[in-house]
């Protein structure tokens, strides 16, 4: 038994969903009790996806588990098929179905449908969500592509040349709930493209069955996320020959390695290295004088592996800061992290515990914090700016506007989202210049804490003016009492509309009654 | 009772376990802690209703079942106990420290009674144990706050003092008005529960007069009448009618007369009327369709119908308990379709063909319908936001008129350039 107060990571059956919701022409019966469908919401809220998830939950009660629960996971399994009549079928339980053990995907693939059915058997007490998503991708990939195994003979990399046609690659492992996935997507087909490749399928966001079962048409995948995409990427060369990928273009020089790697596999010549430099800002930006100050800036790291590992190479070889802790919560890449760690002459923390996570943000004092959502409230309780580089996803990790990871618009963002948390070089040199004038006030310090010292004024001035205002009007206890139960954030507009209306009523004294008539009263006016 | 159209409906659910009321329960009762004995989708389930980030360290948690726990290696009743120790030791200052059950420790038949019985004789004076169940497999969303409290009935001691008893978790703001209300009615005797403070629990007895805030607490109302006090029968006190009737009910009770009342209240009703009017005026005549979820929506309905004049397309609720809902059902118009269960596929087919402009839902389908051009509300802002009350009327009908008025605002011709 561990005590968890907040998780990284949802469980397995989350993961599978990720997949089902990425795809086109799928359905996921899901043996589970009721409540499960708060899923649903990471999907409708986080992403703002305008469609549900792709998802049927039996819904088994208290009452069902002593009866039949095998026969209503039937009659979900047929309705969910004449229903939405998908292409390929999901089948799966999350960790209370486990337990029962009625074995949902077995009873489907008895029910005589044509369709491919996938059993997902995702242990939901030992694993975790990155591992079901992982595993699902991985068995539907095996289950549609199984067939073609012994007909096919190993792919060739080099075939494109022979076969008169651009390279073909698979982009594998962007999915809904992945960092950035959307636009890291968009930039990568751009770059290849350039250099003359074409993209066959991306999966498994956007992608159907008929898109997974020719995967085999490309020469090479590219494991764009390893949590997701690695054991598919392997099955695909254990059982077609058909290479990755190991380089995740995340930052300048992974960009470019990752371009280097993809040519040498096709045996493509590169022909515009020289050109590959400037495609992006960051190296320009970095070098400019303005960011001297960036040199040695304390750094703590901690996400996901893949944007872990790639962040702790940007800050310390693109940026020039000081590294001064990394971690992650993937268990599944934690050799790597260490690796990537060691380099740095740090140790590696491994967990997924945030409490952890802030007590070594603490002890490692950084001038900036690279991590998850979680990480940047941590971060704001110790008064340290914050970039987010990871999931788990928060609304504010979906932003309307093109905003990759990955390549050398990837990098742009990057540029701009770790420095711009941290006080501007030019800036920091002013302050440091005015700030024994008078007029120096402290708050304005910089864009940084703005919020805290404006609030802590506000409640300040609040009580101050609660007392007795310049009208002659006076506040009771009990109207005083009523406006300290206004929430913070409306309580000045509060307290100025009922004094607004204490004087056109000619109210001297404001009791909590003035304020709830005061309240009705505009709320009347507003509209 | 008036001629309503009772149906039942059985299938797949969009509804949320009772797990979720932790995310009010544990800021009425800031001594207490709750914690979940469950798995990681517990956890994960109640940090995304809460709004998916925790901004301190919070009073609430999962000890997760691990393989290890289920295939019988290790203990899980020691281990549970392990667990518990180490959050006492990291939280001292807790004072009540709620076990609630799920659905992998009730398949499991983890015996969470005994395990609290046990922890009560150790930590005795020090921490309180209860135990309920907060699973899906029993429970629905509101439900949880009728399993927890029903989990303290039995640690009320006695008490033949007369009092009126508010039952059911309100926002501190309205409470304090209800009793400010009452005690102008002159009940001066008023307690709420669940407290503030959850070791200042109310005595009860055979002169306590329970009146319930929330139309959610069965088991909890049978278990107070057991203990021997009285449950006044009312309407709930949500909109300005639910909530004249409410008092009324309490004055009734406590020989209070009806002009008393009227004298004290109509203040209040002329103002909140007032206050009402520009809502109702976008709200009138428009279609309304509830999905069942917050076991509020008999209440809503008869608000949102009878005071903003909204049409009623179909009232959903988790469950029905008539004899509780009585009241209500009466106030409700003649030939209201309430649906208790759920097939969601079934219902969003109806939400689809009656065309309704507004509905009442729970997140996972909001976005979902409004990218349809349906117009939602999420349920989950009910149990969250001060409704309750005369004054809070208004408020209430504003939670419906906004989404209506938004859509108003984007979709108006001012807007339309090509």
């Amino acid at each position: 038994m561990e005590l968890t107060l907040w998780t990284y990571e949802g469980p397995p059956h989350v993961g599978a969903m990720r997949i089902a919701s990425s795809m086109k022409d799928i359905h996921y019966v899901l043996h589970a009790p009721q409540g499960d469908t708060y899923a649903d919401l990471l999907f409708t809220m986080i992403e703002r996806r305008g469609q549900r998830p792709p998802v049927t939950y039996t819904t088994f009660q208290a009452r069902d588990l002593g009866g039949d629960t095998a026969e209503l996971v039937k009659k979900n399994i047929k309705e969910a098929v004449d229903r939405f009549r998908p292409k390929t079928l999901l089948v799966g339980e999350s960790c209370t179905a486990e337990l029962i053990q009625d074995q949902p995907g077995a009873l489907a693939k008895g029910m005589g449908f044509d369709m491919p059915i996938v059993n997902l058997e995702l242990p939901a007490y030992s694993k975790k969500e990155n591992w079901g998503a992982s595993e699902t991708f991985y068995q539907l990939t095996r289950t549609l592509l199984k067939e073609k195994v012994s007909f096919s003979e190993k792919i060739n990399p080099l075939r494109w040349k022979k076969l008169g046609r651009r390279p073909k690659i698979n982009i594998l492992g962007p999915s809904l709930l992945g960092f950035r996935c959307r636009d890291d997507v968009i930039e990568i087909q751009r770059i290849l493209s350039e250099q003359g490749i074409d993209t066959n399928v991306v999966a498994p966001l956007g992608a159907s069955p008929e898109d997974i079962e020719r995967l085999i048409d490309a020469e090479v995948n590219i494991c764009l996320y390893q949590e997701i995409a690695e054991a598919s990427c392997e099955w695909l060369k254990r059982n077609f020959g058909m290479e990755y990928t190991k380089t995740i273009p995340i930052g300048i020089k992974n960009t470019i390695e990752f371009i280097n790697e993809v040519h040498n596999k096709l045996d493509l010549p590169l022909t515009n290295k020289q050109e590959l430099e400037h495609k992006s800002k960051l190296p320009w930006y970095s070098k400019s004088v303005d960011s001297n100050y960036l040199t040695g800036k304390r750094v703590f790291i901690f996400g996901d592996g893949t944007h872990a590992i790639a962040a702790a190479k940007i800050a310390k070889e693109e940026l020039g800061f000081e590294v001064v802790g990394l971690g992650t919560y993937t268990r599944e890449m934690a050799r790597q992290v260490r690796a990537t760690a060691k380099d740095l002459n740090l140790e590696a923390l491994i967990t997924n515990n945030y409490l952890e996570v802030e007590d070594a943000m603490k002890k490692a004092a950084p001038e900036l914090v690279l991590g998850t959502q979680m990480e940047r409230h941590s971060a704001k309780r110790l008064g340290i700016p914050c970039s987010v580089i990871s999931t788990p996803m928060h609304v504010q990790d979906v932003p309307a506007r093109y905003s990759p990871q990955m390549g050398w618009e990837g990098a742009n963002v990057i540029f701009d989202d770790w420095v711009h948390p941290l006080m501007m070089g030019l800036e920091e040199h002013l302050i440091d210049m005015f700030k024994h004038d008078f007029e120096f006030v402290d708050g304005h310090q910089s864009h940084l804490g703005h919020t805290a010292t404006n609030t802590k004024d506000f409640l300040k001035s609040d009580e101050k003016k609660e007392k007795n205002s310049k009208e002659g009007i006076i506040w009771t206890e009990s109207g005083r009492a009523e406006l300290t139960k206004v929430p913070f954030f409306v309580r000045g507009k509060v307290k100025t509309n009922t004094e607004k209306y204490a004087i056109l009523r000619g109210i001297l004294e404001i009791s909590d009654e003035t304020l709830y008539d005061a309240k009705a009263y505009f709320s009347k006016l507003n509209y | 009772m008036s001629k309503v159209d009772f149906n039942k409906e059985t299938g797949p659910r969009e509804v949320f376990c009772g797990l979720t009321s932790i995310v009010w329960l544990h800021r009425r009762m800031p001594d207490a802690f709750f914690l979940v004995v469950g798995s990681r989708t517990c956890a994960h389930l109640i940090q995304s209703a809460a709004g998916v980030m925790i901004f301190a360290e919070p009073r609430f948690g999962t000890a997760i079942l691990e393989e290890k726990d289920l295939a019988g290696l290790a203990d899980a009743h020691e281990e549970l106990d392990r667990v518990v120790n180490d959050l006492i030791a990291r939280r001292p200052e807790i004072k009540t420290l709620f076990l609630v059950g799920s659905c992998p420790s009730e398949v499991i038949k983890l015996d969470l009674a005994t395990v609290a019985e046990k922890l009560n004789k150790r930590f005795f004076g020090q921490v309180r144990f209860v135990n309920y169940s907060g699973s899906g497999i029993e429970t629905t969303f509101t439900q949880g706050e009728d399993g927890a409290l029903k989990a303290l009935i039995p640690l009320m001691e006695s008490s033949n003092e007369e009092k009126l008893l508010l039952v059911g978790t309100l926002a501190n703001n309205v409470e304090d008005r209800f009793k400010k209300i009452f005690r102008n009615l002159g009940i001066s005797n008023i307690e709420s529960f669940p407290p503030r403070q959850s070791t200042e629990l109310p005595k009860i007895g055979k002169n306590t007069k329970v009146l319930l805030t929330q139309p959610y607490l069965s088991d909890t109302v049978r278990d107070l009448k057991h203990r021997g006090c009285e449950i006044i029968s009312a309407p709930f006190p949500l909109g300005i009618e639910g909530s004249t009737k409410w008092f009324l009910a309490a004055a009734r009770a406590f020989n209070i007369s009806e002009l008393k009342v009227h004298e004290i209240i109509s203040p209040l009703i002329n103002r909140s009327k007032l206050a009402l009017e520009s809502h109702k005026e976008i709200l009138k005549g428009k279609k309304l369709f509830l999905l069942p979820e917050s076991q509020l929506e008999i209440s809503l309905a008869r608000f949102l119908h009878n005071e903003c004049e909204m049409d009623l397309i179909e009232v959903g609720t988790p469950y029905l308990n008539k004899d509780l809902m009585k009241e209500e059902i009466n106030l409700l118009p003649d030939n209201t379709k309430i649906v208790e269960g759920q097939h969601v596929e079934k219902q969003l087919d109806r939400v689809r063909k009656s065309n309704p402009d507004l509905v009442v839902c729970g997140m996972g389908l909001a976005n979902p319908l409004e990218a349809e051009g349906i117009s939602t509300k999420w349920s989950i802002e009910m149990v969250f936001s001060p409704i309750h009350g005369i004054d809070q009327a208004a408020d209430l009908a504003g939670l419906f008129s906004k989404p209506l008025r938004r859509n108003q605002i984007l979709t108006s011709k001012t807007l339309v350039t090509h």
